[in-house]
């Protein structure tokens, strides 16, 4: 066979052949604890340039590291509500590189002892749910941060970040497209925000996201070249990124190449991924325990008392809200996106003691509210109890739903000290129930339409609906709508 | 000035008036001009110590005596203190100063010491000879032509010459014993985790301890209860554990003594018939003496710089050139940077030992090297303790030599690394041991001898030191 034949053959073959993507998920988790991971200092984002720094977080001589406690109970926590199983002793290793931003020129790190193995992530795609399996959660200290273009000359340095106490969550390559992932990168930020360990902020990298892509033909077991791609700055890119690159290691293999193992970036601005550098140039990291520390332990007490720390979890929410409140499982979703919604959510339905309306009233309205105005739901001015006020004044028919969203609520945000009856009062929003107020707008109206009411007498009773827009239109809104029916259904006979 | 050699008599006499502290201040640094040639001092702190030392005087005079109130004391240029300069003999860390104290720094000063300078050493503790300096070796004021071993050679000399009362040295596999014994003087190396790292520029993390050099037992003892104890900055300091009080007895000791050490081909004889002489004399007094075999003698050495190395590679990379110390004039780019700071910055020996190093921890022979090396030295760890067990202490000569000629091992790291064969025992198993100076060699050098006790058993070590001293005589 002559050689152009065989590689002809070789495509054609190829042609047939369907790919699997198997993809692989490191999380870094920055922890929000007050000081970093081995000193005292400072940990909070956004201070002025190498503010937040000791002479042990710029690795002075004679510096020794200590552990901080605070940030061994954040990663247990995450450890709990991954479903994972957690280590009793507790080595720390030094992983050696030099580079600009990592003073020490080792990172503290654990290498063949994570606090965390095992576990789970519970994700759910259009496709259904899936559990995504995890290899281990571990403890390490963040490095400082290198700005190439803040000057014209100089790289700048700051080390306020160097030390900060970090973890890092590593899947089983169990994910199989970008859909899923986006899922998981979801979940994960969503659990770390509920337990209150990390502001999940990924533009601010306190939550970063590397990929590893592989693909191979479906059916083999055998796992094709995997490339790691970086800078994945929003949940949304770590979806593009890894559709592109499935994308890129399937045309790559169809047109005979060979995927080349690789670290790649990823350019948000084109959603295409670029080589940064070969695997070939990667490091001997020369990991050993670190003499400094002793090693941690775990005790049952400490275990117990993180367990019994442990906040409720949006799965357990989920149930509550599905089960005993018998909310729609759409709603049940939306109020446990995030914690601060659902919190909000139950202490509202505790005071007014109407689930649906809470609900509604914290999903479509105040939700709204937010969206409009960009702001969280921490800066927004009304308490449940307000809002609790306005429930029941509906719920009393003082007025109407339509009139409590559209006019009393915004008047409420406006005026956040004023009671609901108070406003409704100013405002004069109290529906009329009336008789003779209401009767005589039904005479005017009725009067208005003869043709209709004709119609409606001959059997078009669907025109109900006319007649009563049109008496509500000529009340302002205030004709309390039941009472309204009733004199015009016996009015019309 | 009279010559003391306790803290006791130094305060007895300024309590009487019989000295002022000045004047005692101004005698070391009078020493100190006069043996400047021997090289024991980086830098002399002369005007902070006669502001301190007439400040002493008056605090005395007021009543106010405090436990190391007259006591002067040199820090090796490993130690921080804070706001001068520290470089452990290295040009990488020109112009460096450090922003806060070490712990024992710190107690010493508290409880009123007197810090008169810097002392020279091996670059980075790494030797014994002081040679490795790059400020030039320190000489044995015992023979001006020989070393005063290492690392702690300066600290060991300024004792040794009266021009401190007490020095602070480190001891990672000898640098506090092997120079104490050069010297003639006592020389502590505690428990591992005894002492707080805290501001000690790390040779070895696991290794490192700091001890004291002093010219008796009571001084060595008088120190090592002001640096000791717990330190919420260094978590290796042990916090159940403290030193452990020690009940005298009868006055009558078991000392176990190492047959592969005595019998060792390499001993010099003088040293041989010192530990004859000592065992003779011990058991004359009627303290029982034993003989254990240790064949993992010839592990040991091997153990150590193989752990030591890989420490040491790594608690040195953060001389880099980039944010303190010495940044190199070829540097243009962060390639550069490290390389070009840390070839002009550190010496030969630091280069071979970060080298050895970084080949035991690299992943193609971690398990052969490192890995192995932990093993035997958890081993010999528990061999010992076993041996420490069964009696009060082990007795063994510090070196196998009195000190050697400047030059007679600089070009054979291996004779150099044989230096330690005794000492680094007591490191590689975490123990507390001593050096005591015991008698001359022929030429009229000192010797020491080594004691080694079960960990945290410093009080224990104290007295047995003060058994040893008695049957000298």
């Amino acid at each position: 066979m002559q050689r152009g034949e065989c590689h002809r053959n070789k495509l054609v073959l190829q042609r047939f052949m369907e790919f699997e993507a198997v993809i692989g998920l490191e999380i870094h988790v920055q922890l929000s604890t007050k000081s970093k991971a081995f000193s005292a200092d400072s940990t909070e984002y956004g201070g002025m340039p190498n503010t937040q720094v000791s002479p042990i977080s710029l690795g002075h001589p004679g510096t020794l590291p200590r552990h901080n406690q605070k940030a061994v109970e954040q990663a247990i926590k995450m450890g709990l509500a991954l479903h994972c199983d957690i280590r009793r002793v507790n080595h720390y290793s030094r992983k050696n590189y030099f580079y600009a931003d990592l003073p020490k020129g080792y990172q503290i790190t654990q290498f063949d002892t994570p606090i965390c193995n095992n576990g789970f992530v519970k994700i759910k795609t259009s496709a259904g749910t899936k559990n995504i399996g995890l290899i281990r959660i571990h403890m390490e200290e963040d490095t400082g941060k290198s700005m190439h273009d803040q000057d014209l000359h100089d790289s700048l340095l700051d080390f306020n970040r160097a030390g900060t106490p970090l973890i890092e969550v590593v899947t089983l390559p169990e994910i199989t497209n970008g859909d899923e992932a986006y899922a998981f990168v979801s979940e994960v930020r969503r659990l770390v925000r509920y337990l209150d360990i990390c502001d999940g902020n990924m533009e601010e990298g306190s939550l970063r996201c590397d990929a590893n892509v592989s693909i191979r033909p479906v059916g083999t077991t055998e796992f094709g070249t995997k490339v790691e791609v970086k800078n994945m700055n929003s949940i949304s890119n770590v979806k593009r990124a890894i559709d592109f690159e499935i994308q890129r290691q399937t045309e790559l293999i169809l047109s005979g190449g060979l995927v080349v193992g690789e670290t790649r970036g990823f350019n948000g601005l084109q959603g295409t991924t670029f080589s940064m550098r070969k695997k070939e140039m990667i490091n001997d990291y020369r990991y050993f325990p670190e003499p400094d520390l002793p090693p941690m332990h775990v005790t049952d007490e400490f275990l117990e008392s993180v367990r019994a720390g442990m906040p409720e979890l949006p799965e357990t929410l989920y149930e509550r809200f599905t089960k005993s409140y018998q909310l729609s499982e759409y709603d049940a979703g939306v109020l446990t996106d995030d914690k601060a919604t659902a919190l909000y959510f139950e202490e509202l339905a505790k005071i007014s003691g109407n689930y649906k309306a809470s609900a509604n009233w914290v999903s479509v309205n105040i939700r709204g509210y937010l969206n409009e105005n960009g702001i969280e739901l921490s800066q927004f001015p009304l308490s449940h109890s307000k809002i609790a006020e306005l429930i029941v004044q509906v719920e009393k028919g003082v007025l109407s739903h339509s009139a409590a969203a559209q006019k009393l609520f915004p008047a409420m945000v406006e005026n956040p000290d004023e009671s609901a009856a108070g406003l409704i009062e100013k405002l004069g929003l109290a529906q009329n129930t009336d008789g003779d107020f209401i009767e005589n707008l039904v005479n005017e109206v009725l009067a208005k339409y003869p043709e209709k009411v004709a119609e409606y007498k001959s059997g078009k009773s669907g025109l109900l609906g006319l007649f009563v827009g049109e008496v509500m239109k000529a009340s302002k809104g205030k004709a309390e709508p039941k009472k309204t029916n009733e004199i015009l259904l016996q009015k019309l006979g | 000035m009279k010559s003391y050699n306790r803290i006791s008599e130094i305060q007895a006499d300024l309590q009487s008036g019989h000295i002022s502290c000045l004047d005692l201040v101004r005698s070391y640094l009078e020493n100190i001009r006069l043996n400047s040639h021997l090289n024991a001092f980086l830098e002399v702190w002369e005007e902070e110590a006669l502001r301190r030392a007439a400040q002493t005087d008056e605090n005395i005079r007021a009543g106010k005596m405090q436990k190391l109130s007259g006591v002067v004391i040199a820090l090796k240029d490993v130690l921080a203190y804070k706001n001068h300069k520290v470089s452990a003999s290295s040009k990488i860390l020109e112009g460096f100063e450090s922003l806060y104290s070490a712990t024992a720094v710190q107690r010493l000063e508290d409880a009123g010491a007197i810090f008169i300078g810097r002392t020279n050493c091996d670059e980075f503790a790494m030797g014994a000879s002081n040679e490795n300096s790059a400020f030039g070796p320190v000489l044995n004021a015992a023979d001006e032509t020989r070393v005063p071993g290492g690392s702690s050679g300066g600290s060991a000399v300024a004792v040794q010459a009266g021009m401190c009362h007490v020095a602070l040295g480190t001891d990672t596999g000898g640098s506090i014993r092997q120079p104490a014994s050069f010297t003639g003087v006592y020389g502590l190396k505690p428990t591992y985790g005894a002492v707080s790292r805290w501001g000690l520029l790390a040779y070895a993390s696991s290794f490192d301890q700091i001890g004291s050099f002093c010219r008796s037992v009571e001084d060595i003892e008088w120190i090592y209860n002001c640096i000791a104890g717990p330190d919420d900055q260094d978590s290796t300091v042990s916090v159940n554990h403290k030193t452990l009080p020690f009940e005298k007895g009868s006055g009558k000791y078991h000392f176990a003594v190492m047959e592969e050490a005595i019998h060792h081909p390499g001993l010099n004889e003088d040293v041989r018939s010192m530990i004859k002489t000592a065992i003779a004399n011990l058991e004359k007094a009627g303290h029982r003496v034993s003989y254990f075999r240790f064949p993992l003698l010839e592990y040991m050495v091997p153990a150590y710089y193989v752990i030591t190395t890989a420490e040491a590679s790594s608690n040195l990379s953060r001389y880099s050139g980039l944010l303190y110390g010495k940044r190199s004039t070829a540097a243009v780019d962060l390639e550069s940077t490290f390389v070009a700071s840390r070839t002009e910055g550190f010496g030969t020996e630091v280069k071979r030992r970060i080298m050895l190093g970084t080949f035991v921890l690299s992943s193609d022979y971690y398990d052969a090297y490192y890995k192995k090396a932990l093993q035997v030295r958890a081993l010999i760890r528990q061999k010992t303790l076993e041996i420490l067990d069964g009696c009060d202490a082990i007795l063994i000569p510090t070196t196998s030599s009195p000190a050697f000629k400047i030059g007679e091992k600089a070009k054979d790291p291996i004779a150099m690394y044989l230096a330690d064969l005794f000492t680094v025992q007591a490191n590689l198993a975490g123990v507390p041991a001593i050096s005591v100076p015991f008698g001359k060699s022929s030429e009229n050098l000192p010797m020491g001898l080594q004691l080694i006790t079960g960990l945290f058993e410093e009080q224990k070590l104290f007295a047995l030191s003060e058994t040893l001293m008695s049957v000298a005589e």
